[in-house]
Order: structure tokens, then sequence, then C-alpha cells
């Protein structure tokens, strides 16, 4: 088990006070994590000594810039457990990382009558860029269905892939449910009727161990911000035979190999796919985010989540009036998802900020979901490793109040 | 802290919201949501000879800012004509809600005056366009 008030120490922020005597309970690590002084100091110290711009400068700096950038990327190729450090493209986050595919290898290979297939519990980001490949291209957009329970409807799942499917495209965990998706089986069957499968993995990656040989991803995309890691630095994981034979995504320097007036030969990977200054000190940060998550072991950071989300499930179950949703305890991430009648999520979560708490409330870019559980909006708390029991109370203690302010169960 | 924000009649209000429910037929009638947060507000307004707004319903959900300030607002706009309507200041309607608000709650309580406007202003309503 990690040393959750050692882990916190770690973490400047968390040290901060909301307003004067009211301190931080941030309950929001879905949307973003928090960042360890370790993040901090390495991209910092990056500015203080070592940045140029990368692959290109015949001097000191430049090639201690190259290695920092590469550097990183090796570690978090390790991190995933991928092949090989060319596999791993960096994006800024894991919606440019499925836009990348979509636009690359959707539009080379995606043809009318062709069908995608998506659950019914993904992220704007995973939906989006599926739709606008499809419009294009004339495809058909086919959605698995979420049962009541906040799991995925396994049992329909071999009526929904065909010949005509040329991916699946699901995310790994729910942002909404916390729900952990079985993703070698839908791998598995994606691959059965001979698909490509996409993982968004934005939630996954920072609470689980990943190892995308296992599961035999073909495309595995996550954000650096949501795992200790800086903003503005992601990963596309791809196979690498299947980034060898796409096409390039954004043109520009460093994607090159040779341009002439008439056209141009692109470079080879990862660097085809990374047009332009890259996002070089995010990169470092996100190096080091992956050596802190290593260091404390992402199965001691998933087992302490699995605890303190138990606990939370209980404590909320005794909230009067209040519905949570999504799987049992343990088919699901550190999130807990809820709703008061009469007491809309944007009211709860003012009300909680004005004792410290931090939570998202709206419908966490996933609108068809809240449409399919009939619900315009809900409250969402999500729990990381630095967060303890006693957080977990000052929620169930702000709640109680957001409900005597509202005069409800008085 | 207290929970300035919440100050009771705006619970009130929101538990007990005034001028709520369907207006047919309707001079102009709009709704439109706020995708951010999910609140509805659908407004509808009846002119009486002279052109100034004898009845107004509306209808919707959400927070307790956005449903608070459609009362409010529908209150006040009796007896206006349509160009008043139009030029209804947003500053106005803060102040008659009355509590400090934070820059994202702001667009809850102003989602109530965008749909009047953009009825009173003749662009179409969507729930027309719909043939609901």
């Amino acid at each position: 088990m990690l040393d959750v008030q050692q882990i916190r120490q770690d973490f400047p922020i968390l040290h901060r006070e909301v307003r004067p005597g009211v301190p931080l309970v941030y309950l929001d690590s879905a949307a973003s994590s928090q960042k360890p002084r370790q993040v901090i100091e390495a991209m910092n110290g990056y500015y203080r000594k070592q940045h140029a711009n990368v692959h290109r400068g015949i001097h000191e700096l430049s090639e201690s810039a190259t290695a920092a950038y590469e550097g990183a990327r090796t570690r978090i190729a390790r991190f995933i457990n991928a092949p090989e450090p060319e596999s791993v493209i960096y994006v800024r986050n894991a919606t440019e990382g499925i836009n990348l595919v979509a636009q690359s290898w959707g539009r080379a290979n995606i043809t009318t009558g062709d069908e995608i297939l998506l659950t019914e519990m993904e992220h704007h980001a995973n939906i989006v860029p599926w739709q606008m490949l499809a419009a294009e291209k004339g495809a058909t957009i086919r959605w698995l269905p979420v049962r009541d329970d906040g799991t995925l409807n396994m049992d329909r799942l071999g009526s929904f892939l065909s010949e005509k499917t040329r991916l699946f495209a699901f995310s790994a965990m729910s942002n909404v449910l916390g729900t952990i998706n079985p993703v070698q089986e839908l791998v598995a069957a994606a691959h059965g009727v001979g698909a490509l499968a996409l993982v968004d993995a934005a939630q996954h990656v920072a609470h689980l161990p990943v190892d995308v040989q296992a599961l035999d991803a073909d495309f595995l995309v996550f954000s650096g911000h949501k795992m200790c890691g800086p903003t503005g630095i992601g990963v596309l994981y791809g196979r690498h035979e299947l980034l060898e034979a796409m096409p390039p995504f954004l043109g520009g320097g460093d994607m090159i190999r040779r341009v002439t007036f008439d056209s141009f030969i692109p470079n080879e990977l990862p660097y085809k796919f990374e047009a332009g200054t890259p996002a070089i000190a995010e990169a470092v940060g996100l190096g080091a985010a992956v050596d802190y998550l290593s260091e404390v072991g992402m199965e001691h950071v998933h087992a302490h989540e699995r605890s303190v989300t138990g606990y939370a499930l209980e404590a909320l179950s005794e909230v009067q009036g209040l519905s949570l949703f999504g799987p049992p305890p343990n088919q699901r991430g550190g999130v807990a998802t809820f709703a008061v009648p009469g007491l809309h999520p944007h009211d709860i979560a003012q009300l909680l900020d004005e004792e410290g708490v931090a939570i998202r409330a709206g419908h966490h870019c996933a609108m068809p979901l809240h449409q399919k559980m009939n619900l315009p909006a809900s409250a969402r708390a999500s729990f990381y490793l630095y967060t303890t029991r006693d957080e977990v109370d000052r929620l169930v203690e702000a709640l109680e109040r957001a409900k005597r302010v509202f005069r409800i169960g008085v | 802290m207290s929970s300035q924000m919440y100050r009771e009649q705006i619970i009130d209000l929101y538990e007990n919201p005034l001028n709520y429910g369907d207006l047919e037929p309707a001079d102009f009638a709009y709704e439109e949501d706020n995708p951010l947060c999910g609140d509805v507000i659908r407004i509808a307004v009846r002119l009486d000879n002279e052109g100034r707004v004898a009845d107004v319903g509306w209808q919707g959900q959400g927070c307790a800012i956005s449903q608070a300030s459609a009362s409010l607002l529908t209150e006040e706009i009796r007896g206006l004509t349509v160009d008043e309507v139009r030029e209804f200041p947003k500053e106005r309607l803060l102040e008659l809600i009355g509590v400090p608000l934070s820059m994202a709650r702001v667009k809850c309580a102003l989602l109530s005056l965008k749909v009047l406007k953009a009825g009173a202003y003749g662009i179409p309503d969507p729930q027309e366009l719909r043939g609901d």
C-alpha cells in the first residue's frame, strides 16, 4: 500500500487553502490531476538549464534538449510496454491522438458503407472525430449499449460487429461512470471480424498498469495532465506497421525528410507525425510523471484508489436522497457520479466549493450517455493517489450542508 | 463562509417559480439550453393591442440561479414594449438576482434574458421548427 500522507507531501497545491481558513479538498482529478514537485521541478530545471530547439541545432543545448525529449519518450514507451519508442507519438492530448487516427488512418481507409463501432459511454473526444469522418466518407457509426448498472452490454457485442466493421473505438475506463471495461476482450472481438481497435485510455493509464502488447491494442491514446504530468502533452501509441503505412497528419518542419518545390518525402517514425517545434518541456514533464508513478507503482495507485472509492461509495450511499451511478467498486476506477433530486449539480458544486471541496458538475463531455441515463447533468467526485478518507468525509459533510441550504430532507 | 449565492429568495423562487407554464397562443416564444450545465429555458410572450407585454410564461429545468432568474425576469417585463424588451439591460437582471455570481454562473443567470431577447428579435421558435 502507498503512504498517502507521504504522497501528499509531494503535491504542493494540496496544501493551499481555497480561501482563508478553508483547506482544499481536490476531488476533480478525472478532469485533471495535480502535479508532484518532481514534475514541476523537472520542467523548471529543463527551462533553466537545457532548453533549445530539438533535432536540429549543432550545439550543446540542442543536443541536451533532444536527449531530454527523446529520453522521456523511451521511458513513456516502457511505462506502457510499447515494443519500441518509435511507436509512441507525442500529441497534445488524447483528443488530438484520436483526431490524428481519424484524419490519417481513417481518411485513407474508411469508405462508404463501412461501420465504426463506439460505445454509449464515450467521451466527446471519442465521438466527434468519428462523426466528422463518417459524414465525410458516408460511413455509419454504431453504438454498443451500456446496461443500467453502468457496464457494457457484452452479450450484444457480437451483433454489433461484422465484416463491415473497420474500427472499434472505446474507452478503457468511463470518465462518468468509472466503469473499467474488459479491454483485452473488446480488442479480441474487434480483431475477430478483421477490425482495428482504438483504446481511449485517458482515464485508464493514469490509474491502472497498462501493457499495450498484452492488450493487443492497435491504437491507444492518453493525456499527460490526468496522470500527474503537464497539460499540452499526450501520447498516441500505434502498432508500428500501421503507423508506417499511414499518411502524415499535420505538415511542417520536423515531419519531413526532404522537401522540393514539387513535393515532400515524410520523415521516419515517430517524427512523421510530429510537425513543428514540439512541446519539449511538457514531454520532459510527462517523462518525470511516469518516473514518479512507476516509483510509487501503478498497482499501489490502483489499490489505494479502489479502497478510497469503496469507502466513498459506502459513505455517499448513506446520504439520503442521493442516487449513485455506475458499477460496484470492484469494476470501477476512482469515480463517484451522483445526483440529488431537487438540487442541480451546478448548485451542488457551488455549495461544495464554499467548503473548499472541488468536484465536477455537468455532462463531463459525455452528453449522449447523460441522454441515455435521462439526466441533464450529474455531479462527479473523482479520486487519485493523493485522496484521503478524511477528504471523502468532508465531501459528505458538505453535501449534507448543501441539502440543508436547499431544505432537502429537513 | 455563508451561502451568499443562495439567499432565501433564490431558493424560494427555485421551489415556487413565478409565471411558470406554457402560453398558448403566444406572439413570440423561444427556447435554448446552456449545454455546459444542461439548463434549458423556454419563454413565451403575449402582447396586448398596444404591443406591450401582457402575459408571459416560462418553462425549463436547471440550476437554482438559472430558474430563479427566469422568474425574476418574467415578473419584470410586463407592460414593456417589444423594443424595451430587446433593450432590457443584463445589469438590471443581475441586480434583480442580487447575489454575487462567479463568472461561470453569470451564464446561468443570463440564459433567460438571452432566450427572451431571441424571441423578441423574431428568431424562429426552435420548438415550432422541430414540429412538436
